[in-house]
């Protein structure tokens, strides 16, 4: 279905195969973390020295009942990449929804009302872009102890700035047209007018911005997790995989190839997923 | 174009003076500070002791306008662990940060010039596609991984470049490149956009009517016109690079600011923690300042009532 609506032209072909590609990761990677328990070959928490950094299926001397390999405490790195789904969708998920409930009220209220409002709302948006996201997340992080809800909140108050920017714009642009201007004359109140109105025709840029946010969550989560300040170990977040691992990837490379590819590739099928959607409503200027 | 500087001016002293709330605010959420600075095994007479040292003892109010106070002055006051003042901390630290920042953007520029002038030009051609896909590929490389595996690759298997640590010129290329993957899918897209928008206009086609050569046309009339905006996203950028530069120090271990803040964050230097976050905020507001001015000289249409 998406594939048939998006553009028409030269860019079709790539277009549409490019969104299918997307659609496919993201698909792939929320069916792996809703079924992580049921699709890993081995327990991702447990741990046999014996069987320490046991190498992929591509290398000599691997060992056929672990495919990826194990790490430094010997546990299925399949197991791990698997179960590490659940954590970079639910960190994507959960963060955009806080960021979206954040900044779509914030961009609308300055859209919507403009004047003092609007000026304050545009005032937050700079202070926000001003403040060093990676820094400060790392500093509550690093102050009040590393936990997933905290984690979830503190970038949810850091990345909402774009869906603040998109909604605002948008808002302005419907605040002006027709239909509005006839439901304010058929005496409709202003929650309603917002809320039937001007949120169901700007909400085709907010899914576009949603799409871009959680692939930057899902990056900040892996960035915060590598430097030790995300997800708490033993949970096997992509980056604290790579930061665990980083002491032997002289030796071994693949144990940071593959959690890396997996984090890559994610992101870029997000992004694609993004772009496609970006096509297929026809808002074609980048934010 | 003085009214526009002074409002311009008031907004940033404004952000500066929220986020320096902010970052107040910030180092106190964790509780009592006091506490976490005398450690694990402290008694109730060393919390008292370092609550008294550090003027934690006084209202957080006075507290704060002392701060604010003394940061106007430039004193961002003594940093619990190194026994140095934070202001002089950061200074020593700065250059490796800038230069870092700095080398990141031109490799940035270099890049996606090139590229997004090449997109333009062969507009919705296999090239234009070649060149969305490395956006796109850009966008989604994870800062730190490329970091490691060019450590992998160029530092150990090759052994072209130093993997760690500030010595001279080439330690700052490898992290560099990686600092410049985060600013080129922006600045490629928008070279790309405002190269399209200006080859459709009607000063190009005046220009290739008078027929000047097409290198002539790209590079004198085009060009110019496109490179406005990209200048002042460079300006942007260039402060996004600067507070994202933290992991990239912390992977090569250059001893930067972003590197100073993270060991700081590890043992809960507060002082230093609060100044690095408005030092990065001030740098990126100036430069956001900067980028506007920039604008409203090259395109007057920008100054607005």
């Amino acid at each position: 279905m998406i594939v048939a609506a998006v553009t028409a032209g030269p860019e079709r072909g790539w277009r549409s195969v490019s969104t299918w590609i997307g659609a496919l990761i993201v698909g792939a990677t929320a069916i792996c973390a809703v079924f992580a328990p049921l699709l890993v070959p081995h327990d991702p928490f447990a741990q046999d020295l014996g069987k320490r950094l046991l190498v992929p299926f591509w290398m000599e001397g691997n060992n056929p009942d672990y495919i990826l390999g194990t790490d430094q405490l010997g546990r299925d790195y399949l197991s791990r990449l698997i179960w590490g789904c659940r954590i970079s969708m639910l960190i994507g998920v959960t963060v955009t929804i806080v960021s979206a409930l954040i900044g779509i009220t914030i961009g609308v209220l300055g859209g919507f009302l403009g004047g003092r409002v609007d000026d304050a709302v545009l005032f937050a948006i700079t202070t926000r872009l001003s403040i060093p996201v990676v820094l400060v997340a790392l500093a509550v992080v690093g102050l009040l102890g590393s936990s997933m809800t905290l984690l979830v909140i503190t970038l949810g108050l850091l990345l909402w700035d774009r869906f603040a920017v998109v909604a605002r714009s948008t808002t302005m642009q419907v605040r002006n047209l027709d239909f509005v201007a006839a439901a304010w004359c058929a005496g409709c109140s202003r929650f309603r007018i917002l809320s039937r109105e001007v949120l169901p025709n700007i909400a085709s840029h907010l899914v576009v911005v949603a799409t871009l946010e959680i692939a930057l969550a899902i990056l900040l989560e892996a960035t915060l997790s590598f430097l030790g300040l995300g997800v708490p170990p033993p949970l096997p977040s992509w980056g604290l995989m790579i930061a665990e691992a980083k002491d032997y990837m002289f030796f071994s490379p693949w144990v940071i190839v593959i959690p890396g590819v997996a984090l890559f590739v994610l992101v870029l099928g997000v992004n694609l997923l993004g772009d496609g959607l970006r096509d297929l409503f026809g808002a074609r200027n980048d934010p | 174009m003085l009214q526009f500087i002074v409002r311009r001016l008031i907004v940033a002293v404004l952000v500066a003076a929220t986020v320096m709330t902010l970052a107040f605010v910030l180092t106190r959420l964790s509780g009592d500070l006091a506490i976490s600075i005398a450690g694990p095994n402290a008694t109730q007479a060393d919390v008292e002791a370092v609550r008294k040292a550090y003027g934690l003892d006084r209202p957080l109010i006075t507290q704060f306008f002392n701060w604010v106070g003394n940061a106007l002055s430039g004193d961002l006051g003594d940093s619990y662990f190194f026994k140095a003042r934070v202001s002089s901390l950061i200074a020593e630290r700065m250059p490796v940060t800038l230069t870092l920042g700095l080398s990141g953007l031109v490799i940035a520029l270099v890049v996606s010039l090139p590229l997004g002038i090449l997109a333009a030009v062969r507009e919705n051609t296999a090239v234009d596609r070649a060149v969305q896909l490395v956006t796109l590929l850009g966008q989604a490389m994870p800062s730190f991984w490329l970091g490691l595996l060019l450590m992998i690759t160029l530092g150990l298997q090759l052994g072209w470049l130093p993997i760690s640590g500030t010595g001279s010129w080439e330690h700052y290329v490898m992290p560099g490149i990686v600092l410049a993957f985060s600013a080129i899918p922006a600045l490629t897209r928008l070279t790309r956009a405002g190269m399209i928008q200006a080859m459709g206009s009607d000063y190009i086609r005046t220009a290739r009517a008078k027929g000047l050569s097409r290198a002539s046309i790209l590079l004198k009339h085009a060009l110019r016109n496109a490179a406005i905006p990209v200048v002042a996203i460079a300006a942007v950028q260039l402060g996004f690079m600067l507070g994202g530069s933290i992991v990239i120090e912390q992977v090569f271990a250059l001893h930067g600011v972003g590197f100073l803040a993270w060991e700081s964050i590890g043992k809960n230097d507060f002082p230093v923690v609060q100044a690095v976050v408005l030092v990065l905020a001030v740098i990126y507001v100036a430069l956001t300042m900067l980028a506007d001015l920039m604008n409203a000289v090259l395109d007057p249409r920008l100054r607005g009532p």
